[in-house]
């Protein structure tokens, strides 16, 4: 092989393989660390199904921490995958569901469903998705002038639309009165305390296709970045892929939320890292996001509850506060290029 | 020699006023064929129907024999490939992957190029000159270098007819001499169809083997170099006083701008 040109599936291998990897350590973390201590040891012991394991320490880890585990690592592998997809149709690094606030919208639609008494899947998902493309129809209604692609005053108006679906949001909560209070709140925050296995299990089912139809459109994700009629005259039928990659992002993304309410910034974070460490190229990104992204989300839970020293905090609290200052570091040097 | 290109009847409008009105005509297989006319003439718009990018309601235009609606887009992505002006990338791709996103239209379903394809592209970047810039990022090249990298891609598209938008605009002189013998050794080593949109008429008199003269979106005149670039088209098509000789290097016109303060007196008096 000519070393000039680095071979793709190679690529794809090694940095696949690290990054799951790295998503595996994060979740043997993840299962091991908790509010009740124990040694790395006995949860290995746990988790290999040895016979000389501490039975209560096993139903802990399969339990409870587990659903905890994977739940984490599919939003933050589809918050990532999100973020990278939105980047590549819009050819703006800073484009993210939650920047945009296609998460807000989603989010009305699950209070929504919430305090209509509707159960979570299906019902609730419902509500949360047809938010979540109300908001998408919305932004492109802004947009179908043309001039907000550019950065600024497509960034502005996803600003907007996240203030506004904020106030529907506090004009719902405040019409609340009881217990579904707290736990609205809570989860708006981003937490993921209240994970089943049936309930993950059932995301993972409706999430995973649509991994898979997102990593079989990235290289036409890498020629729509070089614009609209570029792509073209290289063979991409324009209109079913930014349909596609649309609903399906919007699908993945509001299928989170139900879960686990807004958690910002991982869409932002994870692509931007990973685009530094392995180039632009959407057939290593997609995968790269889906793990990597993983990774960060098991890790930032992992932070959410062993900080607090008692109780935790949603994860959504940590991810801002690693996402906003480094969004605002990027708007910053976007500036200084131009 | 067949047909590359036929068009019969092209007319085309953006919503205020034709583009295009009523124009045919047809391009010959293994031409060096440039599209030349003031700005605003339509040119851009000509090239872009012919590309596919742009779909007028009615009219014929035929590629290699066959209607343009009879072409998938997969196929019509092997038959023309297209190199735009200036195209702003804003994400960090280096050389090598933009010169295989040529390579798009022939893989599978999951988009993995394969061995040939990478020979395909690394020989690409050897025709154009690029290769020692394999590993370099796009936001590191100069106009000329990026010019090349771009027809690298096209070249890589592995098709009959490969069209350009004005690609030496904004080059400095070496790049635009060296962009355009790239194209001609195209068509001569590799027999592919050059179209090409310019806004230098003498480059389209020096490396032309037919051009097509548009004004105001109607064919003015089409021919030879020497057939074309004649003093009163020019002035007519472009409103401004112009000098038209034979070039000292062969046999092609050699046009020349007349400045205003020379324009009333010495020989330019028509």
């Amino acid at each position: 092989m000519n070393p000039k040109t680095p071979f793709l599936l190679k690529r794809l291998f090694t940095v696949s393989f690290l990054l799951l990897l790295l998503l595996l350590g994060a979740m043997f973390l993840g299962l091991s660390l908790g509010s009740s201590e124990n040694g790395v040891k006995a949860v290995w012991q746990s988790l290999s199904g040895a016979r000389e394991a501490d039975s209560m320490l096993t139903t802990i880890i399969w339990r409870i921490r587990f659903p905890r585990v994977v739940l984490a690592a599919l939003i933050g592998a589809t918050l990532s995958l999100g973020g990278l997809v939105f980047q590549a149709l819009l050819r703006n690094p800073l484009a993210e569901p939650y920047i945009l606030g296609i998460s807000g919208g989603s989010a009305v639609g699950a209070i929504i469903g919430i305090l209509m008494g509707l159960s979570r899947f299906p019902g609730v998902s419902f509500t949360a998705f047809a938010g979540s493309m109300a908001t998408l129809l919305l932004i492109f209604l802004i947009s179908s002038g043309r001039t907000i692609l550019k950065k600024d005053s497509l960034l502005l108006s996803g600003v907007m639309i996240n203030a506004f679906c904020s106030a529907i949001i506090m004009f719902l909560v405040s019409m609340t009165y009881d217990s579904r209070l707290h736990n609205i709140m809570f989860w708006l925050m981003g937490d993921l305390s209240t994970a089943d296995i049936s309930q993950v299990g059932i995301l993972a089912a409706s999430i995973l296709p649509c991994f898979v139809l997102i990593f079989c459109l990235s290289n036409s994700m890498n020629l729509l970045l070089l614009g609209k009629e570029m792509a073209q005259t290289m063979g991409v039928n324009i209109k079913f892929v930014t349909v596609t990659l649309l609903v399906a992002t919007s699908f993945m993304v509001s299928a989170t939320v139900c879960h686990c309410g807004l958690i910002g910034f991982v869409g932002l974070v994870i692509p931007h890292l990973l685009r530094l460490l392995f180039g632009p190229d959407h057939r290593v990104l997609v995968p790269a996001c889906m793990l990597g992204g993983g990774a960060y989300m098991v890790f930032c839970d992992l932070l959410a509850r062993v900080l607090p020293e008692q109780g935790e905090m949603p994860a959504g609290v940590i991810t801002a506060m690693i996402g906003a200052p480094l969004f605002i570091f990027l708007l910053k040097r976007s500036d200084l290029r131009k | 020699m067949s047909t590359a290109i036929d068009i019969k009847n092209l007319s085309y409008s953006y919503g205020n006023g034709p583009v295009l009105k009523d124009i045919s005509f047809s391009i010959q297989k293994g031409d060096f064929f440039i599209i030349i006319g003031p700005n605003g003439s339509g040119k851009t718009t000509l090239l872009k129907t012919i590309s596919g990018i742009i779909k007028p309601q009615r009219a014929q235009l035929e590629i290699l024999g066959q209607s343009i609606r009879s072409y998938t887009r997969k196929v019509l992505a092997k038959t023309i490939a297209f190199v735009p002006q200036m195209v702003q990338v804003d994400f960090p791709f280096t050389v090598s992957e933009l010169v295989l996103m040529g390579r798009s239209p022939y893989l599978g379903l999951l988009g993995l190029e394969r061995e040939k394809d990478i020979k395909i592209a690394e020989h690409a970047m050897a025709f154009t000159g690029v290769e020692h810039l394999a590993r370099r990022r796009l936001d590191q090249l100069s106009g000329g270098e990026r010019q090349r990298v771009f027809i690298a891609r096209a070249i890589c598209q592995d098709s009959e007819i490969i069209l350009l938008d004005e690609p030496t605009a904004s080059l400095d002189l070496a790049h635009q001499v060296r962009v355009m013998d790239l194209m001609e050794r195209l068509k001569k080593e590799k027999s592919v169809t050059v179209i090409m949109v310019s806004h230098d008429v003498n480059l389209a008199a020096m490396y032309g083997d037919r051009l097509l003269l548009i004004n105001k979106g109607k064919i003015v005149s089409m021919g030879r170099p020497d057939e074309v670039l004649t003093f009163q088209a020019l002035e007519e098509a472009y409103g401004c006083t112009l000098l038209v000789d034979e070039s000292p290097i062969g046999k092609f016109p050699r046009i020349t701008l007349v400045p205003q303060k020379f324009s009333n007196s010495g020989p330019f008096e028509n």
